[in-house]
C-alpha cells in the first residue's frame, strides 16, 4: 500500500478512534461520579449487549434502523448535501408502509405484500426527501434548514393523521397491518426470544451493499461523488450538478423511509407515533462516525446501538442517560477531529511540486 | 377571549423565543450556524434549577443558568472556530449532549428521571400576569438591546463585517476569531436565559422541558432574516398563533398540530424566496477548509 | 550609483536581494525594487513574474527568505501588516476587501471605528469620509451601500480606506483590470493628484499602454527576478514588452525542447501546406460570438474565426482579455449571449458539455485543480472523467475497461508514477497535467481546446505535451491553443491571433509573427482593421 493511500485511510480512521478514546475517558468520569468502577460497568455493558442472545438481538434491531438512517445521511453527504431530515423521512416511511399494509388482507402472499409495503416506505420517505431537493435546485434554499423544518412539519402532520383518523382507541398507533409482516429472528433462532430483531436487518445489509455498488461501481455514483468532491470538475465532466442534487436528496429520503419497515413490518406491525425516536438524528452521528462509507455506517450503527442497549443493561449502576451523554461526546469529538486530523496529516505530506 | 389575557399569554410564551432568537441572531450574523439554541436553553433551565435549589436564591439560579449557557456556547465556539468542526453537526451534537447531561445530573442530583423538586420563581403573587417578573422584561428588551449592539456599536459593526466578508475584516486588523468567540458566547448566555425563564416560571425543571422551542427560535431567526427586531416580531407572531390555538381549543378551527407547523412552514417559504428572499450572512457556516 | 543618490533623499521603498519560496516554487529570486518619493512607479510583469509576492512582502503579509526591505530609509525587513499600515503603506488589492452589506463610511472606518461613549459614532465617520473625499477628489457617497457601487466607485473606497489610515505610499494591484476606459482616466486624475500632494504610488500591472500613460518609472520583473528599470519617458512599448516576455527565456526553452527559430517557422509553414487545403471545411467556426462575464461586462465582444482540420490556431494575449470566457463558452461551461459556434457542420451553440464532446470536442481546461481533475479520485477515474458513459454498460462502470484505458494512457503519455490507483492529488503538477492531456487527447476528437496546457509544468513534460499537440495536428485535428506564454504560441501555432479587450485584434500566419510584432498587439497599441 503506497504512502498516499495510507494517508487517505488514516484520515478516515483516526477521527473515530480518537473520538472513541475521548468517549471512554468521559465515560470513566461519569461512572466514577456515580461512585462506580468503570471496569465493572463497561464489562456489564458488553455482557448485556453482545454477551447474551436477547441483548444482542436488541442491538441488531436498533442497529438496523440506524443503518438505514446512517446510509441515508451518508449518501447525501457524498453528494455534498446535508440531510438533517432523516427523522421525518423515517416516520413518513414507516407510516406509508403501515398504510399500504393496512389495505392488504392476509390473503395476499408475503412475496407480494412485503415488497409492496417496502416500496410504500421508500416512496413515503422519498417524497419527503424530494421537497428539500426541489427547493435546493429551484430556489437555492439550503437543505439543512429545510430538512430540519420539514421534520417538525412531517411529524406534526403524522401525529394529526394518527390522532384524528387512523388510530386504535386509547392508543396512538394504527391498526395492525393485514399483510406484509417481516418475520422476527426468534422465529428461526429461539435463542433470540423476546427481542425485536427481525429480518429487516437483511434488507438493511442489502441496502448497504447496494449503496456501496451504487456509489463506487455505478456511473451515477461516480458522478454523485464527483459533485460532492469538486462540483466544478463534475460540471466540466458533463454532469448535471442540479440533477445530482435532486436525485441524491430524494434517494436519501427513500432510504431513510425504508428504515421504517424495521418497526412497522418487523416489530409491532403497526405505525406508532414516536416511531422515529431520535434515530434520524443519530443517523447523522452514524454517518459521521462511519465516515460516510456503507461499511463504516454498518459498524457505526452497531456501535451506537450497543451504546443504546448497553445503557439499559447498566441501569442499576449508572443512569442510562450516561449513554446519551456519550453519544453527544462521540459526535462532537469526531466532528472536531476530522479537520484537525486532515490538517496534521497533510502538513507532513510532501508538497506537490510544479 | 379577553384581549389583555391574550397579550399577556402571548408575551409569556414569547419570552423564551425572544431570548433564544436574539442569541441566534448575533452568532449567525457573525457567521456561525447556530442550531444549538435548544441545547443552550435546556442547559440554562437546568443550571438555574440547580442553582436556585441549592442556594435558595432565585438570582443565583439565574446566574447559574447564564453560566450553563456560557459553557455550552463556548463548547460550540471552540469546536467550530478552533477545530473547524462542521457547524451543523456540532449544533446537533450540543443539543444531544444537553439532553444527556441534564438527564444524567437530574438523576444524580435529584434521583428522578422526570423532574426536579420545586423551586421558587420571580412571580411574587401567583397570578398569571407575571409583569413583576424581571425576566419577562429582560426578554422583551433582549431584541432591542441586541439591535443596538449590532447596529450602533463598534463591536456590532465588526460582527456584521465578519459574518459577510471575514477576509476584509482580517485585512484591517480585526481578529475574526475573537469577534466570533464573543458572539457565540453571547448566544449561549441569551438562549440559556430563555430556559431560565421557563424553569423559574414553571417552578421546576422537567425532562426535555424546552420541547423544541429552540428550533422555533431558529425558525424565527431565519424568518426574521437575521435582523433582531424582525426575528423578535417573528417570535411574537409564532407565540400569538400558539395563544390563539390554546384559546380556541374548543372551537377546533385548526387542529393544534397545524398551528405547531406554522413557524416551520413560514420559514421554508421564506427560504424559497416566495415572499422576499431570506439571504443569510454571506460567510455563514464557512469556517471549514 | 542608485537613482536616489542623485536626489539626496532616501527612497520611499528600497528592496534588495529578495528571495522568497513557497515549497519548491521560487516566487522571488534576488528581486529588487527602488521607488523614490513622489513617484508613480509601475511594477510590470507577466503572471507568475513575482510582482504580487514582492508586494506582499512590502505590505507585511509575508516575510522574505533573504534580502532587505527599507522604507523611507529605515530597515524594516520582516515587518507585520500592522507595522506596514502604521508606517503609511496602503495596499489596494485586486480583489476588493469591502463588505458589500455595509456602507462606504462603515467600510472605511472598519477596525478603527470612532466612538462616542459606547456607541459607534457613525455621523463622525460620514463627515470624515466626505471631507477626505473632497480633499482627494475621490468622489463617493459616504452613506451608500458598497453593494450598490460601480467597480470604479468601489475602488475609490478602497483607496480612501488606505488614506484614512494615513497611507503615504500606495500600492495598487492591477487596478485597471476591472475598469472601463473612462473610469481608468478618472483613476489617473486621482493618482496624479495624490502624487502631487506628496504621495508615492506603486502600480502593479501588465497593461502596458496604461503604464506608458501614467507612470514615471517602470520596473520589469520576469520569472521572479527584476529584469530592468526603465524611465517611462525614455523607453518604448516594444522595449517593455520584450523585457517582460524575454527573448532569452523563450530561446532557452525552445532549445531545451529541441527546436530552433528557423526550423520552427519552416515547420509551421510546411504543416500548413501538407495538412490543410484552402477549401477544406472548417472543423471549428465561430461567428460574432458575444459572451458576458461574471461582472456583467462583455468579456468576448464579437469574435469571429475558424480553424481547419490539421491546423493550430494560437491565441496570444495577456490574461484577462476574454480568453477564459471564450474557451468556457466554446466548451459549454458558459452561456453565449449571441453569435454561433459550429463544430464541423453541427451548430453546438446551445449544446451542453456532453453533446459537444460527442460532436468531437476535447477540452484541456486552464485550471486543472478546479476543472480538470478531481484530486481525490484515482488517476484511472480521472482518466474517464467526462467519458464515464462510454465506460459504463447498463449503468455500471466497467472496472476492467477503465483500468485497461488507464494503463494505455499512462504508458502513452508517460505518466509518473505509473500507478492508476493513486489519487491524482499525489502526482506532481506536470504529471497531473499529463493525466488531463491524456484524457482529452487520448480519445476520438476533431477539435481540441487547449487552454494554458503547460502552465506550472516542468520542462520535460512541456516538451512531451507539445509533441503530442503536433502529432494531433499531423493527424488532421483542429486545435485552438490559448496560452499566456508567447514562446509556446510561436513554437506551435500555424496562425496566431491576439486577443485584446474581448476582440481579435489581429490574425496572422505564424511565419509573420515574432515577439516584437505580437507584443504591440498584445499591449493594445496596434489593431488591425476588422
Amino acid at each position: 500500500m503506497t504512502s498516499r493511500f495510507r494517508t487517505q485511510l488514516e484520515e478516515a480512521l483516526f477521527p473515530p478512534i480518537i473520538a472513541l478514546l475521548i468517549a471512554l475517558v468521559c465515560g470513566d468520569l461519569l461512572i466514577m461520579s456515580y461512585g462506580q468502577s468503570p471496569a465493572t460497568v463497561y464489562r456489564l455493558l458488553l455482557e448485556g449487549t453482545w454477551g447474551n442472545a436477547y441483548g444482542f438481538g436488541q442491538v441488531l434491531y436498533k442497529a438496523t434502523t440506524l443503518a438505514f438512517t446512517g446510509l441515508a445521511v451518508s449518501l447525501g453527504i457524498r453528494a455534498g448535501l446535508f440531510n438533517v431530515g432523516a427523522e421525518g423521512q423515517l416516520a413518513a416511511g414507516g407510516f406509508a408502509a403501515a398504510f399500504v399494509g393496512l389495505h392488504l388482507t392476509s390473503a395476499v402472499p408475503w412475496l407480494i405484500a412485503i415488497p409492496l409495503c417496502m416500496m410504500g416506505a421508500a416512496v413515503g420517505g422519498g417524497i419527503v426527501g424530494a421537497v428539500p431537493g426541489y427547493l435546493r435546485v429551484k430556489f437555492g434554499a439550503h437543505e439543512v434548514i429545510v430538512t430540519i423544518m420539514l421534520n417538525f412539519i412531517v411529524l406534526a402532520l403524522l401525529n394529526w393523521l394518527i390522532a384524528n383518523h387512523i388510530h386504535v382507541e386509547e392508543t396512538l398507533h394504527t391498526p395492525e397491518i393485514g399483510a406484509g409482516a417481516i418475520p422476527r429472528l426468534d422465529a428461526f433462532m429461539p435463542a433470540f426470544h423476546g427481542s425485536a430483531a427481525n429480518l429487516s436487518m437483511v434488507v438493511a445489509a442489502i441496502t448497504a451493499l447496494a449503496g456501496w455498488y451504487y456509489l463506487f461501481r455505478s456511473r451515477r455514483g461516480f458522478e454523485l461523488r464527483a459533485v460532492g468532491l469538486q462540483p466544478d470538475a463534475a460540471e466540466y465532466g458533463g454532469v448535471s450538478v442540479r440533477g445530482v442534487w435532486f436525485r441524491a436528496l430524494t434517494l436519501s429520503g427513500a432510504i431513510a423511509g425504508l428504515g421504517g419497515i424495521n418497526y412497522v413490518l418487523g416489530y409491532k406491525h403497526y405505525y406508532e407515533d414516536g416511531l422515529a425516536g431520535g434515530a434520524g438524528f443519530l443517523g447523522i452521528a452514524v454517518a459521521l462516525v462511519g465516515r460516510n462509507h456503507p461499511l463504516g455506517v454498518i459498524i457505526a450503527a452497531l456501535f451506537f446501538a450497543t451504546l443504546s442497549q448497553g445503557g439499559l443493561a447498566i441501569h442499576a449502576f449508572v443512569p442510562k442517560q450516561m449513554v446519551e451523554v456519550l453519544q453527544g461526546v462521540v459526535i462532537l469529538a469526531v466532528a472536531m477531529s476530522v479537520p484537525e486530523v486532515r490538517r496534521v496529516l497533510r502538513l507532513g505530506r510532501k508538497p506537490v511540486t510544479a | 377571549m379577553n384581549p389583555f389575557d391574550f397579550v399577556t399569554q402571548t408575551l409569556r410564551i414569547a419570552v423564551p423565543y425572544l431570548f433564544a432568537a436574539s442569541g441566534g441572531v448575533v452568532a449567525e450574523r457573525a457567521g456561525i450556524i447556530t442550531l444549538s439554541l435548544e441545547g443552550y436553553m435546556l442547559t440554562g433551565a437546568f443550571s438555574a434549577t440547580l442553582g436556585a435549589h441549592y442556594s435558595g436564591n432565585v438570582w443565583i439560579g439565574l446566574l447559574c443558568g447564564m453560566l450553563g449557557g456560557l459553557i455550552f456556547g463556548l463548547i460550540h465556539a471552540v469546536a467550530t472556530i478552533r477545530f473547524r468542526a462542521d457547524q451543523v453537526v456540532t449544533g446537533i451534537a450540543i443539543n444531544l449532549l444537553a439532553i444527556g447531561i441534564t438527564r444524567f445530573f437530574l438523576k444524580l442530583a435529584f434521583d428522578s428521571s422526570s423532574n426536579s423538586p420545586r423551586i421558587g420563581g420571580f412571580a411574587v403573587n401567583t397570578s398569571a400576569l407575571g409583569f413583576d417578573n424581571p425576566l419577562l422584561w429582560m426578554g422583551l428588551l433582549a431584541a432591542p438591546a441586541l439591535a443596538f449592539l449590532i447596529y450602533r456599536t463598534p463591536y456590532g459593526l465588526r460582527v456584521r463585517a465578519v459574518g459577510e466578508h471575514p477576509e476584509a475584516a482580517e485585512s484591517v486588523g480585526i481578529s475574526v476569531k475573537r469577534v466570533r468567540y464573543i458572539a457565540v458566547a453571547l448566544s449561549g448566555v441569551l438562549a440559556a436565559l430563555g430556559g431560565v425563564f421557563l424553569a423559574l416560571d414553571q417552578h421546576q425543571f422537567t425532562d426535555q422541558m424546552t420541547a423544541g422551542r429552540g428550533f422555533i427560535a431558529v425558525a424565527a431567526v431565519i424568518f426574521g432574516r437575521w435582523d433582531p427586531m424582525r426575528a423578535a416580531l417573528a417570535c411574537l407572531l409564532f407565540a400569538a398563533a400558539e395563544t390563539l390555538q390554546i384559546q380556541l381549543q374548543g372551537n377546533q378551527i385548526m387542529a393544534s398540530q397545524f398551528v405547531e407547523m406554522i413557524p416551520y412552514v413560514l420559514t421554508i417559504i421564506a427560504l424559497a424566496g416566495v415572499v422576499g428572499r431570506a439571504v443569510p450572512p454571506a460567510a455563514l457556516g464557512k469556517t471549514g477548509e | 550609483m542608485t537613482a536616489s543618490a542623485e536626489t539626496n533623499q532616501s527612497p520611499a521603498i528600497l528592496m534588495r536581494g529578495i528571495d522568497k519560496s513557497f515549497g519548491s516554487v521560487r516566487a522571488n529570486r534576488a528581486a529588487s525594487l527602488e521607488v523614490l518619493r513622489g513617484e508613480i512607479h509601475a511594477l510590470v510583469g507577466e503572471n507568475g513574474a513575482g510582482k504580487s509576492t514582492l508586494m506582499r512582502i512590502l505590505g507585511g503579509l509575508q516575510k522574505p527568505d533573504a534580502g532587505t526591505l527599507e522604507v523611507n530609509g529605515k530597515d524594516v525587513t520582516g515587518w507585520t501588516t500592522s507595522d506596514a499600515i502604521a508606517a503609511g503603506i496602503g495596499v489596494v488589492h485586486q480583489h476588493f476587501m469591502l463588505v458589500p452589506t455595509l456602507t462606504v463610511a462603515e467600510n472605511i472606518v472598519l477596525g478603527q471605528e470612532p466612538k462616542k461613549g459606547v456607541r459607534f459614532d457613525y455621523a463622525w465617520a460620514v463627515a470624515e469620509v466626505e471631507t477626505l473625499s473632497k480633499e482627494t477628489g475621490l468622489v463617493v457617497r459616504a452613506d451608500q451601500k458598497v453593494s450598490e457601487l460601480s467597480v470604479g466607485e468601489a475602488q475609490r473606497v478602497e483607496i480612501l480606506k488606505t488614506l484614512f489610515r494615513g497611507a503615504k505610499i500606495l500600492v495598487l494591484d492591477e487596478p485597471t483590470a476591472v475598469l472601463s476606459p473612462p473610469e481608468v482616466r478618472d483613476l489617473w486624475v486621482v493618482l496624479r493628484r495624490l502624487r502631487d500632494a506628496g504621495g508615492t504610488i506603486v502600480l502593479i500591472t501588465h497593461r502596458l499602454d496604461e503604464v506608458i500613460e501614467i507612470s514615471d518609472v517602470i520596473t520589469v520583473m520576469r520569472a521572479g527576478e527584476t529584469v530592468t528599470r526603465l524611465e517611462t519617458g525614455k523607453t518604448t512599448p516594444a522595449e517593455i514588452a520584450k523585457a517582460m516576455v524575454g527573448r532569452d527565456v523563450a530561446l532557452a526553452a525552445r532549445q531545451a525542447a529541441g527546436l530552433t527559430d528557423a526550423g520552427d517557422a519552416g515547420d509551421a509553414a510546411q504543416h500548413m501546406g501538407a495538412h490543410t487545403s484552402a477549401d477544406a471545411a472548417s472543423a471549428l467556426s465561430v461567428t460574432d460570438l458575444v459572451v458576458m462575464g461574471s461582472r456583467g461586462t462583455r468579456e468576448v465582444d464579437g469574435v469571429t474565426f475558424s480553424i481547419r482540420p490539421g491546423e493550430i490556431l494560437g491565441l496570444a494575449g495577456v490574461e484577462g482579455n476574454g480568453q477564459t470566457e471564450l474557451i468556457e463558452a466554446l466548451a459549454g461551461l458558459r452561456a453565449v449571449e449571441s453569435g454561433s459556434i459550429r463544430i464541423g457542420s453541427r451548430d453546438v451553440t446551445y449544446d451542453n458539455v456532453g453533446q459537444r464532446r460527442d460532436a468531437g470536442l476535447s477540452h484541456i481546461p486552464e485550471d486543472r485543480h478546479r476543472r480538470g481533475l478531481i484530486l481525490d479520485y484515482s488517476v484511472a477515474d480521472n482518466l474517464v472523467l467526462g467519458r464515464q458513459r462510454e465506460f459504463a454498460s447498463r449503468g455500471m462502470l466497467d472496472g476492467a475497461r477503465i483500468a485497461a484505458n488507464a494503463q494505455t494512457q499512462i504508458e502513452a503519455f508517460d505518466i509518473r508514477p505509473p500507478s492508476s490507483s493513486l489519487p491524482a492529488r499525489s502526482l506532481s503538477g506536470g504529471n497531473q497535467q499529463k493525466v488531463v492531456v491524456a484524457r482529452e487527447m487520448g480519445r476520438e476528437f476533431t477539435v481540441l481546446l487547449a487552454s494554458q496546457p503547460t502552465r506550472g509544468v516542468d520542462v520535460g513534460a512541456i516538451e512531451f505535451i507539445h509533441s503530442r499537440i503536433r502529432e494531433a495536428r499531423a493527424a488532421g485535428k483542429a486545435i485552438l491553443l490559448v496560452s499566456a506564454e508567447l514562446n509556446e504560441v510561436l513554437a506551435l501555432a500555424d496562425r496566431i491571433a491576439v486577443m485584446y479587450r474581448g476582440r481579435f485584434v489581429t490574425v496572422m500566419p505564424a511565419a509573420d509573427a515574432s515577439e516584437d510584432v505580437l507584443g504591440e498587439y498584445m499591449i493594445g497599441s496596434k489593431k488591425d482593421a476588422a
